[in-house]
């Protein structure tokens, strides 16, 4: 008689587990490598790079470049280091998600509870901004931005990647409050509670696994972002990504690699970051949206 | 002037009309079920008396007070849904309050009514978890907790019975008949269920296709049913429904089956027909419902016309308080209630006592009854 398993993966025989391992390993190995050297290399002095081996464990350690790149380092014409252009990004960023993961959340609510005539092709629309590649826009985006009188401000990239953001936030609150029960949205109307009231008070306090979804996908994108921050900031509101090539293209004397690898990871941290904290929620709320709890 | 008052509404979902001409007048402190099968329009109706849905045309007050495209929070009205819609998100206690809270009631007065009803529903207990941590029946009370709270006008359930198991739930009716009777609160109750409609209601508006198929009493709907529809979906087992022939002389009315093995037999009516069109030799349909169809030892005794019929018996049921027995009268199945220990055997011939007071016919073209 067969047991019953509780375990719903399939099951495989050890020697197959360990070669399973094994392939595993040596892909994360794979992937971890360049992470690892870019680490390795950025704590030496540059003499160690360009003398020798790049694959070689420092043999002095230092945190010069580190130093180098956060405060010091050439980018374009000032020796500001990358301090500044970070907090670009964070001023950016932060706004930008924020508001388009409010407004992908009211869209989401509105699209499935307060239903209207034309709805579903509106949604149709938004949906389909998911999909405009980015050089499209880059003309009337920066004519609008003039009119407006926003260009080359971080208020001008918060509206750029707030308009470009919503397409996405809207699909993924659309989808998640499509399977949320819409007698709870009655309950609530009978109660006495408004249009925002519920939105606060009901649906919000129960939207915490696609919000994450929402921020990490949001957070991750703008952050990574180099078109339209090359295409619209100004000097004083350039984001991460692009001081950090302005620092890997400052053709004044030699490559300071250790200095760029440092770089680098600072402009990469943040999005660990996020991933580290958040990210058990991403595959719980991906999930939830399609599998109803 | 009544309580509530529906006039002529309709409702329409684009050209597709699923409401047809309603029009119910509901005394105060009245507990009207509307009850039909799925799809029939029941929740339309009640989401409109909420004020959920919109009326398409018609006129529908509570207190004489119209209430077309008042809000849903302005009628003092309560709901109890079918899924219960307690808000995930709060804690037993809030879910109570919320309404209060939306209507500006303050904070000590909220806790003494929620104090209240937490007490007359026994779950005190429960006030601070969440609804996830609850049970089905617990969820129950809670939802009606939660409609209790506002002292409402006029109380809406829609089927809250429905997702509770089968003892749980013939519990919950009792409390919530209890709970009407206390209370005296006027209650409109969707359900699809004939039994929780005639055990609960004081009237009873059998719907179906988007049609008011019969209003009144649970007595009336039961031994008077208005159409074929009615007759056979309130009652379980279901109405029998036999292919008969009018015998008339004038004098007597009668209607003739046939038995099982074919030959005729003729049951005479109670009273003559009025419906003067109806002659000798029309086709009718007689309505019979199993516990007229009994062991001569089971009939009952103030019947003052019970016919008995010879006839052999198919299947017995035997259902511990009653035994069903199935026999072939006018070429089809009928089931037949009798007393636990009536002596039937399948195969064999036995008496059955034909209580002709509570037959009915019908029209077999319109469906209707033929009075
Ligand atoms: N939003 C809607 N759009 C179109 N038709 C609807 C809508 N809601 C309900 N209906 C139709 O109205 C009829 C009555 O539905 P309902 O009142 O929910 O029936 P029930 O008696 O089972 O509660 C059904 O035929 C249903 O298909
Ligand atoms: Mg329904």
């Amino acid at each position: 008689m067969a047991v019953a398993s509780t375990d719903t993966a399939i099951r495989t025989g050890n020697a197959t587990r360990v070669l399973l391992y094994l392939v595993l390993l040596l892909f994360a190995l794979f992937y971890l490598l360049p992470f690892g050297i870019m680490v390795l290399n950025s704590l030496k002095p540059l003499s160690e790079i360009t003398g020798g081996n790049m694959m070689a464990l420092p043999e002095v350690w230092t945190l010069d470049a580190w130093r180098n790149a956060w405060s010091q380092a050439q980018i374009g014409v000032e020796p500001t280091g990358l301090q500044p252009y970070f907090w670009n990004s964070i001023k950016m960023v932060v706004p930008a998600v924020a508001i388009s993961t409010v407004l992908g959340a009211l869209n989401g609510y509105i699209l499935t509870k307060w239903r209207f005539r034309g709805d579903t092709i509106l949604f149709g629309l938004m949906l389909f901004s998911c999909f405009i590649p980015f050089q499209i826009v880059l003309i009337p985006m920066a004519r609008i931005l003039g009119i407006t009188g926003l260009a080359g401000s971080t208020a001008g990239l918060v509206l750029v990647h707030v308009v470009y953001g919503i397409g996405f936030s809207t699909l993924y609150f659309r989808n998640y409050y499509a399977v949320f029960p819409t007698e709870l949205v009655r309950a609530a109307q009978i109660d006495g509670a408004g249009f925002f009231r519920i939105f606060w008070r009901i649906m919000l306090p129960s939207s915490g696994p696609i919000t994450v979804v929402c921020v990490i996908w949001q957070f991750t994108n703008i952050w990574n972002d180099f078109l339209f921050g090359a295409s619209f900031a100004d000097f004083d509101s350039q984001p991460m990504t692009v001081a950090l090539n302005n620092l890997v293209n400052s053709s004044t004397g030699v490559k300071e690699y250790n200095v760029h690898f440092a770089g680098a990871i600072y402009a990469a941290l943040p999005t660990l970051l996020v991933y580290i904290v958040a990210g058990r929620y991403f595959v719980r709320g991906l999930m939830s949206g399609s599998v109803k709890g | 002037m009544s309580f509530l008052k529906i006039e002529n509404v309709t409702k329409s979902y684009g050209a597709v009309e699923v409401l047809h001409q309603v029009d119910i007048d509901v005394e105060e402190g009245e507990f009207l079920v509307l009850v039909g099968p799925s799809g029939c329009g029941k929740s339309t109706l009640l989401n409109m008396i909420a004020g959920l849905e919109e009326i398409s045309s018609g006129e529908m007050s509570i207190k004489g007070q119209v209430m077309n495209g008042v809000h849903p929070s302005k009628r003092n009205i309560a709901m109890v849904f079918q899924s219960y819609a307690l808000y995930p998100n709060m804690t037993v206690a809030q879910n109570i309050t919320f309404g209060l809270e939306m209507h500006n009631v303050p904070k000590p007065e909220r806790d003494a009514a929620m104090n209240k009803v937490a007490d007359m529903l026994q779950i005190t207990q429960l006030l601070s978890r969440k609804p996830g941590q609850l049970s089905g029946g617990q969820r129950q009370r809670v939802a009606m907790g939660r409609a209790l709270v506002r002292n409402p006008d006029v109380f809406l359930f829609d089927e809250p019975l429905s997702n509770l198991d089968a003892k749980l739930r013939v519990d919950m009716r009792t409390e919530i008949k209890k709970l009407h009777q206390r209370l005296g609160t006027t209650i409109v109750y969707v359900t699809h269920d004939q039994i929780e409609a005639m055990t609960l209601s004081t009237r009873i508006a059998v719907m179906n296709g988007g049609y008011i198929q019969q209003l009144g009493t649970p007595k009336e709907i039961y031994d008077n049913p208005a159409n074929i529809f009615v007759a056979s979906f309130m009652g379980s087992p279901s109405m029998n429904l036999l292919a008969a022939t009018l015998r008339s002389d004038g004098a007597r009315t009668a209607v003739e089956i046939t038995d099982w093995e074919g030959k005729p037999v003729v049951l005479p009516l109670m009273e003559a027909i009025t419906d003067v069109s109806r002659k000798d030799g029309d086709r009718v349909i007689l309505g019979i419902r199993p516990e007229a169809l009994t062991d001569p030892d089971g009939a009952d005794r103030n019947a003052r016309n019970v016919v008995t019929v010879s006839n052999r018996i198919d299947v017995t049921e035997p259902a511990g308080s009653d035994t069903f027995v199935t026999t072939v009268l006018a070429g089809g199945d009928v089931v037949g209630r009798m007393r636990a220990d009536a002596a039937v055997v399948p195969g064999q011939t036995c008496d059955f006592a034909v209580n002709m007071d509570k037959a009915v016919l019908f029209d077999p073209e319109t469906e209707m009854r033929i009075r």
